[in-house]
């Protein structure tokens, strides 16, 4: 009876397609809009991913990367002195204004790395030379954004806090979610880069000794510092969180993807239905010459399955194109898809389809055969 | 090729050779709940013989539908006996009686109420296949009925291709596919043109009927009364007059 289920279901093209194209287009919005979702979080992390250090010590009170909390010199010492430490060194991490030669001022993301063993350095660099960082007024842009700067080259110069800054290399930067370009220099210029206080360095990256678990060495850290530490991983999810819990994000692009959902589910539920409303004649018909409850359930259960799956494969692949093409080149689409989205989406889409072909699947139940003989 | 798959309590009466084929005693049948409670079938006393084609006749709303349904076993009876081919029908579950359904009753609707999207073939081995035959030889043994009611040369066709009396005619394919025993119709020939409905008839006279088989035609089409060999006459939910057919066509 599959067959006869299936070719019910096939043989008439436009509902078929209806039926399929509906559960594509919300499974298309579904993974669209969470895909951005998940990009836009994603992005508020991604200075932690270019900088990039096993661990990161901050201060107790620290809520997002992207906030100034100054530590004390003593600090790095401390840090230094825990065992398991196998090596520390300062980061600065502060909004610096650019004054660009047209007389403009552009906030840059300002990272001072550690000059001496250049900890934090961006990931990749496209063009220069990192080594060059330790030149005099060196800075290394990043590309994301560098627009902003009027796309230098290297050798072109531009003013920060009234110090002079030369461009040394391009580096692969990911876009984040300020959209300020990124700028990498030392921590010593980095510090004359923007008005002088008292506490100057805000970051202390650490790696931990071979044989010492890093969670350990966490905990080393918080305990004789008093300050807060936590692996890549966990900045990542400071940040995240903050923005999650902070930020309209959540609440605006989660109403979007729940009125997706509803809608969808409405419109699937809603054709279905009508389907299922169509071919009751059918099924009575089919009950009357003696098919089964379970064999009608059974075949209806196909049925919505089969749309269940068609429109999610064709729904994600529609996704990940918009998200692959939004994404190329210039591109400046946050989209982000984790495999955890397209679990929930699938089991969504399955719970959608399930449940409205349960709405018809009660119906042929109760139909009683008797209502075949009557027009 | 008549496979009685159903174990059941055979009545003396029906399990005679040239006996009865169906067995109504004292039915009563009525519809609705509560206070508003509508009696359809009142004490309806019937038997069908085997080899025989019986005419249901009545005005509209006589019970004759509701009647062919409990014959058939697609409805439930409120008292009474009702004897399918020695099987207590009435006694049966739901379960049981869906399977005896399968094995012994055959369908033929007014509205035809074939699946428009399976061609001719795939239409008529839907019995066969709800049997449990495999998918081929069931469509092998659709065309072999297809044929029979003269439709070889439109098996792969769907049913909206297809005109009324050629729809009815896959439709009885369909119906006699499963070799059932019992064959219901209900006006069959009440959406078709005159013609066409009398090669209908002929065709449950030449091709339905057989010596094991009894054929139940509901109809109030006086064009096609020739063809039933007793014509049983309802009123108001009763059945008022059985009798032979004095103008039977040989
Ligand atoms: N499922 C039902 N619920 C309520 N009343 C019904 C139902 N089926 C039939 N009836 C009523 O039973 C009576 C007989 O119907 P039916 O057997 O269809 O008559 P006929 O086929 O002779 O025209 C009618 O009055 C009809 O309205
Ligand atoms: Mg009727």
């Amino acid at each position: 009876m599959w067959r006869i289920g299936l070719k019910m279901l096939m043989g008439d093209r436009a509902k078929y397609l209806t039926l399929v194209g509906g559960v594509s287009v919300v499974v298309f919005l579904f993974i669209q809009q969470g895909s951005v979702f998940c990009g836009l979080i994603g992005r508020t992390a991604k200075p932690v991913e270019a900088i990039g250090a096993p661990i990161w010590v901050v201060d107790r009170n620290l809520q997002v990367v992207d906030e100034f909390k100054g530590l004390l010199d003593t600090d790095l010492l401390r840090v230094r002195s825990v065992e398991g430490v196998k090596w520390a060194v300062p980061l600065f991490i502060r909004q610096a204004q650019v004054r660009l030669p047209s007389g403009k001022f552009q906030a840059v993301r300002l990272v001072g790395i550690d000059g001496a063993t250049l900890v934090g350095r961006p990931p990749r660099l496209l063009e220069g030379r990192i080594e060059d960082l330790n030149a005099p007024d060196a800075v290394i842009v990043g590309r994301a954004e560098m627009e902003r700067l009027g796309s230098p080259q290297i050798g072109d110069t531009f003013e920060i806090n009234d110090r002079r800054a030369r461009v040394v290399g391009i580096a692969d930067v990911p876009r984040d979610f300020l959209s300020n370009p990124y700028l990498y220099t030392t921590f010593e210029r980095a510090v004359q880069y923007v008005p002088r206080e008292r506490k100057l360095m805000n970051y202390i990256l650490a790696a931990p000794k071979e044989g010492y678990a890093a969670q350990q060495v966490i905990a080393d850290i918080e305990r004789v510092t008093g300050l807060a530490a936590y692996d890549e991983d966990g900045m990542r999810w400071l940040t995240m969180n903050y923005y999650l819990r902070n930020t309209g994000i959540p609440v605006n692009i989660g109403i979007s993807v729940a009125l997706v959902f509803l809608v969808g589910m409405a419109i699937i539920g809603q054709t279905f239905y009508a389907f299922a409303l169509q071919n009751e004649k059918y099924f009575g018909a089919l009950k009357a010459m003696g098919a089964g409850s379970l064999t009608l359930v059974g075949m209806i259960m196909l049925q919505s399955v089969i749309i269940g799956l068609i429109g999610y494969g064709i729904g994600v692949g529609g996704g990940a194109l918009i998200g692959y093409l939004g994404g190329q080149g210039k591109g400046k689409l946050a989209f982000y898809t984790p495999y955890q989205l397209l679990v929930i989406s699938f089991i969504a889409t399955m719970l959608i389809c399930v449940l409205s072909s349960l709405l018809s699947i009660q119906r042929v139940l109760r139909l009683e055969p008797a209502v075949v003989f009557r027009g | 090729m008549v496979k009685p798959s159903l174990a059941v309590a055979t009545s003396p009466a029906a399990a005679a050779p040239g006996g009865l084929a169906v067995s109504l005693q004292g039915v009563n049948k009525s519809f609705g709940m509560g206070n508003t409670y509508l009696p359809v079938l009142k004490d309806i006393n019937l038997d069908v013989r085997r080899g025989e084609l019986m005419l249901l006749v009545g005005p509209s709303g006589c019970g004759k539908t509701t009647l062919l349904s409990v014959m058939a076993g697609i409805l439930d009876v409120d008292n009474g006996v009702v004897d399918v081919f020695g099987a207590r029908v009435d006694k049966l579950s739901q379960s049981k009686k869906t399977r005896f359904r399968q094995a012994n009753i055959g369908f033929i609707f007014q509205q035809f109420n074939l699946i428009p999207t399976l061609t001719a073939t795939e239409n008529v081995a839907v019995p066969l296949i709800i049997a449990g035959q495999p998918y081929r030889a069931a469509l092998e043994r659709a065309r072999h009925y297809l044929s029979l009611v003269g439709l070889g040369e439109r098996l792969e066709h769907f049913p909206p291709q297809l005109s009324g009396g050629q729809q009815q005619r896959v439709a009885i394919a369909r119906a006699l596919v499963a070799e059932p025993r019992l064959v219901v119709c209900d006006e069959p020939t009440a959406a078709l043109d005159s013609s066409t409905g009398q090669l209908v008839m002929e065709m449950f006279r030449n091709v339905a009927l057989s010596a094991e088989r009894a054929i139940v035609v509901v109809t109030h089409d006086n064009r096609i009364f020739s063809y039933g060999d007793r014509i049983a006459e309802m009123l108001d939910g009763r059945i008022v007059d059985i009798h032979d057919n004095p103008d039977r066509v040989k």
